[in-house]
């Protein structure tokens, strides 16, 4: 049978898509912020996208959507290894212009032995996808075009 | 574990539509990094009753009174391509209103707020793929793409299925609108069969008397690889 087609989010998701921030609360031991800022193909951050995460290990899922600054945020924990991989979390960004959502990975910067090892960031072939650390949270700005654009991913 | 099958995904449409305007700067213009199917995208967030109330899916009845439109029910069936049911799978839509006004402080169209009427609703489809929504037809509504342009009536739909890998954001059209020609969001998918999937269909049978007008939409997510048989 042939697919359903995939179609715009549109600039008015907010009305249906309710934000989920918090995957843990956060005085649980390990809650950590993941956060950062979307960016168009003009280096304008994006103000009317929405960000989800999903982390299998503890079967943790998130969305948020992003505010006038294009900033996103989550409070949730660092995932352990998983299937040989380096620990990750999944992310998918729908927007206004995103006929489909485009797909990435978040990665950490404390893990360089794994990363080094982890066969998706090596198909990726550079550093876009591990996220900085940031005063103590995990940051990972999102470029959807240019030169900067993060690498997405074909699932 | 096998992963989601990749033949039949060339019907969603490109990145990159310059017809519509905003995906110019927000299309990826270097290709995307395929990678093999893990854990990671073979799994996916499952919603149960605690998230999903018993009548979230009456957008007709969320105020004091009854919103002003055509009241419809929105009905179908979720399946994978191989016509699997997608059971217990939650369903999140959202919509204008009747006079093609979303009740969104972003939306400057000058047509009226519906007080009765937030359109949005979500459900959880049943052991066999199928769901409803009662909901009013929305209407059409003017937007800054090119000059005077014009959405054709659509209901937003937002789908889970079992995995990250099959997550599917879409839009149900209704059948017969004169807008379609120029509507590049629609005319993005550029396969004519596969823009016909996106068009509900008129349900005589599923009308209620003297109540409501019907249209069904079914929905076909990703299905998984065929694993080789085991002895």
């Amino acid at each position: 049978m042939l697919l359903t087609p995939s179609q715009t989010v549109g600039p008015f998701f907010a009305l249906g898509l309710p934000d989920a921030q918090r995957l843990v609360e956060e005085d649980e031991p390990g809650a950590l912020s993941l956060e950062g800022v979307v960016y168009d193909g003009a280096g304008d951050p994006v103000p009317d996208a929405v960000v989800e995460i999903w982390q299998p290990d503890r079967r943790l899922w998130g969305r948020c959507r992003t505010d006038a600054g294009g900033r996103y945020g989550f409070v949730t924990v660092k995932p352990g290894p998983l299937d040989g991989q380096a620990p990750h979390i999944a992310m998918a960004i729908f927007a206004r212009g995103l006929l489909k959502q485009v797909v990435t990975r978040v990665y950490f910067p404390d893990e360089e032995e794994a990363n080094a090892a982890d066969p998706v960031l090596a198909l990726a072939g550079d550093a876009t996808l591990v996220a900085r650390d940031e005063d103590g949270a995990l940051r990972f700005d999102v470029h959807l075009q240019g030169e900067r654009q993060t690498a997405f991913l074909d699932v | 574990m096998a992963g989601y099958r990749r033949d039949g995904t060339e019907v969603h449409p490109p990145y990159l539509y310059p017809d519509y305007r905003s995906t110019r700067l927000r299309a990826p213009t270097r290709p995307l990094i395929v990678v093999p199917h893990t854990l990671t995208e073979l799994t996916g967030p499952v919603f149960r009753h605690d998230r999903v109330g018993p009548r979230d899916h009456l957008l007709t009845e969320q105020h004091d009174g009854e919103p002003l439109g055509e009241r419809i029910i929105v009905h179908g069936r979720v399946t994978d391509q191989d016509g699997r049911p997608v059971a217990d799978s939650l369903i999140e839509i959202w919509q204008a209103n009747a006079a093609g006004r979303y009740a969104h402080d972003r939306d400057h169209h000058p047509a009226p707020l519906d007080p009765n009427f937030t359109g949005a609703g979500r459900c959880l489809t049943d052991r066999d793929g199928r769901y409803e929504f009662v909901t009013v037809k929305p209407g059409a509504y003017p937007w800054g793409n090119h000059h005077n342009a014009w959405r054709p009536a659509h209901i937003h739909l937002s789908l889970f299925g079992p995995a990250f890998a099959t997550r599917l954001v879409t839009q149900m059209y209704f059948p017969g609108d004169p807008l379609f020609d120029q509507d590049p969001i629609f005319q993005s998918v550029r396969d004519p069969r596969a823009r016909q999937r996106l068009i509900s269909s008129f349900d005589l049978e599923r009308t209620v008397a003297d109540w409501a007008l019907a249209y069904r939409f079914d929905v076909v997510l990703r299905g998984p690889e065929a694993t080789p048989m085991e002895d």
